[in-house]
């Protein structure tokens, strides 16, 4: 018997004013050869995606606070009914302060510290990576990598009874930290408390986090270790039977 | 809206603040701005929303749990805001005599 692997599809969920599905999309299709498809957010067929991504961008442009408005766009039921499913759901930057807004993680995204919109690269301590196997899996704990960030409002808060369930079920993967991962002011850009820069939710299959890995992936925009991520996700599918059942 | 049918407009004005506690970046420098121009007297501000609301509701009981559910669902978030609120009916439109 012949197995013929499937390309990955992904649905990526667009609400007026994101901005990053293309970049998504492009990294998606155009790098990678898999199937992405771009889900207004009125919608609530998601076209059985193997995974959903929530992009960055200012959905319903941030009015009243950051992902508060999204929260309630029909697609947002089918994302939350995807991820009950166990199915791979990322959001990153945007995406994350919706998935917070939408009760999908716990904490909120506020402004950042110093009150100015961050756009740079950033080293990023990986932690836990075992903790959501699905999107880092071919990540390894302690290691850095590079991704870049781009928010007005990054600062993780919660309070501490949440951040110190968050660590010590190991569900903080991602930290600010310097070139060499140590963790110090000077290199979280935004004040997020515990230098949180991503999370996952309990299940491991929900990742929220503020960096952008659509804008590493190829080595011409500086960096590729944004396409690990999709590599781990492509992994993970693979040794998942439900991910074929999916496609029957 | 059911019952009297006596359905009245209401204004609220709701405040959404930080909790405390939570770091304010925003009245941190407002408050240091005022510092900076001699009102060295300043020893904090917080910053917030304010949000005008108006709509019916049938007495003031009915008007208080809407706005309370608009609050829970909405307006604010309890990870690090809370939202407090004024609520009085609105007032009639003065009328305007239009000549001829």
């Amino acid at each position: 018997m012949t197995v013929v692997a499937a390309r990955p599809r992904i649905a990526v969920v667009v609400f007026p004013g994101t901005w990053s599905e293309r970049d998504f999309a492009h990294v998606a299709g155009s790098v990678l050869g898999w199937e992405a498809s771009l889900v207004w957010h009125t919608e609530t067929d998601l076209g059985r995606p193997d995974a959903v991504v929530l992009p960055g961008g200012f959905a319903h442009g941030d009015h009243l606070r950051t992902g508060a408005i999204a929260r309630f766009s029909p697609v947002m039921q089918s994302v939350a009914g995807f991820a009950d499913t166990g199915g791979p759901v990322i959001g990153s930057c945007n995406g994350f302060q919706v998935l917070t807004e939408a009760g999908l993680l716990p904490g909120a995204l506020l402004r950042n510290d110093h009150l100015e919109f961050r756009c740079d690269w950033q080293s990023l301590r990986v932690e836990r990576p075992s903790s959501c196997p699905a999107w880092l899996g071919d990540l390894a704990d302690g290691e850095v990598i590079r991704l870049p960030i781009s928010h007005g409002e990054g600062r993780y808060v919660a309070d501490a009874e949440t951040l110190d369930a968050l660590e010590s079920a190991g569900r903080v993967v991602l930290r600010y930290a310097d070139d060499g991962g140590a963790l110090m002011p000077e290199a979280n850009p935004n004040g997020s408390e515990r230098a949180i820069a991503g999370i996952v939710n309990e299940r491991g299959n929900v990742l929220g986090l503020m960096p952008h890995p659509e804008r590493a992936a190829e080595a011409e925009v500086g960096g590729t270790d944004g396409l690990r991520l999709f590599r781990s996700l492509e992994r993970w599918l693979l040794e998942q039977p439900a991910a074929v059942e999916r496609r029957l | 809206m059911g019952g009297t049918g006596l359905t009245v407009r209401w204004l609220a004005e709701v405040l959404v603040a930080l909790r405390p506690g939570i770091a304010d970046p925003e009245g941190q420098t407002v408050a240091s701005a005022l510092r900076s121009l001699g009102y060295s007297a300043v020893s904090e501000v917080r910053s917030g929303k304010l949000l005008r609301i108006g709509f019916e509701a049938d007495d003031r009981e009915a008007a208080e749990s809407a706005l309370a559910d608009m609050c829970r669902r909405l307006l604010a978030n309890p990870v690090m805001e809370v939202a407090t609120w004024e609520l009085a009916p609105e007032p009639e439109p003065a009328r305007v005599e239009v000549p001829g």
